[in-house]
């Protein structure tokens, strides 16, 4: 698939951001005042941050606001309705916190089931797509969970369960590699069955339907990510969890330590979140030559 | 709401005869010629007359090469186009209610005036059906030409998809695949009528049908520069001397 930055962006940072909110609505840290301000900062500047960047996905953006309307049956619906209602649950939380010294712990709690249930939605519109098996895998929203919970952890000082977050999630990633590399070849589709020709024999493409490109092709026929999906698999996997892990084992972690931790896995995040759309191969190619 | 219905009134569709069809593309340039100039926004062509132009098509015409373990290959045009799913994946997906399947005549339609143009659509179907317009920021896809089939304004022979009017092969049939009567559910129960990747589950309405058995004479010819038969009398001897030489 191609990787679009916008849609990259949009999960890599609103993962983040809803992944702090949920630790900051279970109160770890247990902050107020003007550490709470900054800390609500950066989690709706990410998750708002993010949202906003999938907007630039969109090729007529000014139907978007109907795309709450559906939510019975589109996870991408559901995401939306999600995202906006955790945003708005956290917000009196978030001011209890900032400018009174506290909130009811429950109230923060709904924020915080609300921002993990929006990465899932997230998750779900990917993982729903049979059309690419790579992302038809119950390890997919395992990741996008892990990724926030774990990430969250890591921007709101959680230095122990982020420790713990980020070494499962690491290890949920490389599962994910290991068994997604052979989901399309389990799945069963091939260019016989595609073409239904496969009870004359063995089938392959003669001539391209157009000589030009078309929007097929731009957009789920993207192979450059597997030329060097293994350097980039020990790239993501080196920033997004070796590099914070080492910081958060070895080092006494301080805000310095802890603000390289976050960026050495935000960057991490992106390689990765490259890789999850790039490696992602879509029936459709099977129609196309490959 | 983009839920799909559970049963529809008609199930109207494509039988698609990859025996006869021969790859002309007419039927390509009909479908983008009648649905860039009626229902919906038009199919644009960016850098139409440069060096690298790329369009909006419903209909696309793949060529393949069949290979048996035995005998000949064989070439194969392969017309795709929606096959209006009974279970569209498309629809369902749809965030804003634009995609829907007509409860009437199960027609994959989507309304325009709703589309926000994610894609998702195009990424949950398995047949590359649709293609979001560069130009209108919208989603195309096949219609079924639903504003030629029931238009009482262009004479009753118009009244088929203009795929399927335009075949100059009579590759293309329209009907009711509800009607167990109808010419198409006949052609595809004596032709044994396919479905393409069916263990997507989408259960696809349109039909292909296979290819006819060659005869089996064809695949006996030798292909040509194989064996060359022993000359006799003069020619052997001309043969020897030039041998010789």
């Amino acid at each position: 698939m191609h990787p679009a930055p916008s849609v990259i962006v949009f999960t890599a940072l609103s993962g983040l951001g809803f992944g702090l909110l949920a630790w900051l609505g279970i109160g770890r840290p247990d902050v107020a005042g003007a550490a709470a301000f900054g800390l609500y900062f950066l989690g709706y500047a990410l998750a708002v941050g993010g949202l906003t960047a999938s907007a630039f996905h969109l090729a007529n953006p000014r139907n978007a606001p109907k795309a709450f309307s559906q939510w019975r049956t589109s996870w991408l619906s559901r995401e939306a309705v999600l995202a906006v209602a955790a945003l708005l649950a956290v917000a009196p939380y978030a001011f209890g916190r900032i400018f009174l010294g506290g909130a009811p712990g429950w109230l923060g709690f709904v924020g915080a089931v609300l921002s993990l249930a929006t990465v899932f939605t997230t998750s779900m519109i990917y993982t729903q797509l049979k059309t690419i098996p790579r992302w038809h895998h119950p390890l997919t929203p395992v990741l996008f969970l892990g990724y926030a919970i774990g990430g969250g952890a890591l921007i709101a000082g959680q230095a122990t369960p982020a420790a713990f977050l980020l070494a499962a999630t690491g290890v949920a990633q490389i599962a994910a590699w290991v068994i997604g590399d052979g989901l399309f070849a389990r799945a069963g589709h091939t260019r016989e069955t595609a073409t239904g020709l496969g009870r004359i024999g063995k089938v392959r493409q003669l001539e391209s339907p157009h000589s030009g490109s078309n929007y097929l092709l731009k957009e789920m026929a993207y192979s450059v990510g597997r030329k060097h999906a293994e350097k980039l698999r020990v790239i993501g996997t080196a920033l997004a969890f070796l590099l914070p892990l080492l910081i958060l084992l070895g080092t006494p972690f301080g805000p310095l330590w802890a603000g390289l931790s976050v960026a050495c896995h935000l960057v991490g995040v992106f390689v990765v979140r490259w890789l999850f759309f790039a490696e992602a191969k879509h029936v459709v190619s099977l129609y196309y030559a490959g | 709401m983009t839920s799909l219905p559970e049963k529809t009134g008609k199930k109207l569709g494509l039988v698609i005869d990859l025996d006869t069809c021969v790859g002309c593309h007419a039927c390509v340039v009909n479908c983008k010629e009648w649905n860039t100039s009626n229902y919906g926004a038009p199919l644009s062509d960016m850098d139409a007359y440069g060096s690298n132009p790329v369009g909006t098509f419903l209909n696309r015409v793949h060529s393949y090469e069949v290979t048996p373990d035995t005998g000949l290959a064989q070439t194969v045009h392969f017309p795709k186009s929606c096959l209006h799913c009974e279970d569209a994946p498309c629809v369902t997906v749809c965030p804003t209610g634009a995609s829907y399947k007509r409860v009437e005549d199960g027609i994959v339609l989507v309304n325009e005036d709703d589309c926000m143009g994610c894609g998702l659509c195009a990424w949950a179907c398995p047949y590359g059906a649709r293609e979001l317009d560069q130009l209108a920021g919208v989603m195309k896809k096949c219609t079924l030409c639903v504003d030629r089939i029931y238009n009482d304004n262009i004479p009753e022979e118009d009244r088929v998809p203009a795929c399927v009017r335009t075949c100059p092969a009579g590759a293309r049939h329209f009907g009711d695949f509800a009607d167990p009567d109808s010419p198409v559910s006949r052609l595809t129960a004596e032709r044994g009528g396919m479905e393409l990747m069916p263990e997507q589950g989408t259960k696809p309405v349109n039909r292909y049908l296979p290819p006819r058995q060659k005869d089996a004479s064809l695949s006996e010819i030798k292909a040509l520069g194989g064996d060359i038969e022993e000359p006799k009398g003069l020619l052997a001897w001309l043969d020897k001397a030039l041998e010789a030489i």
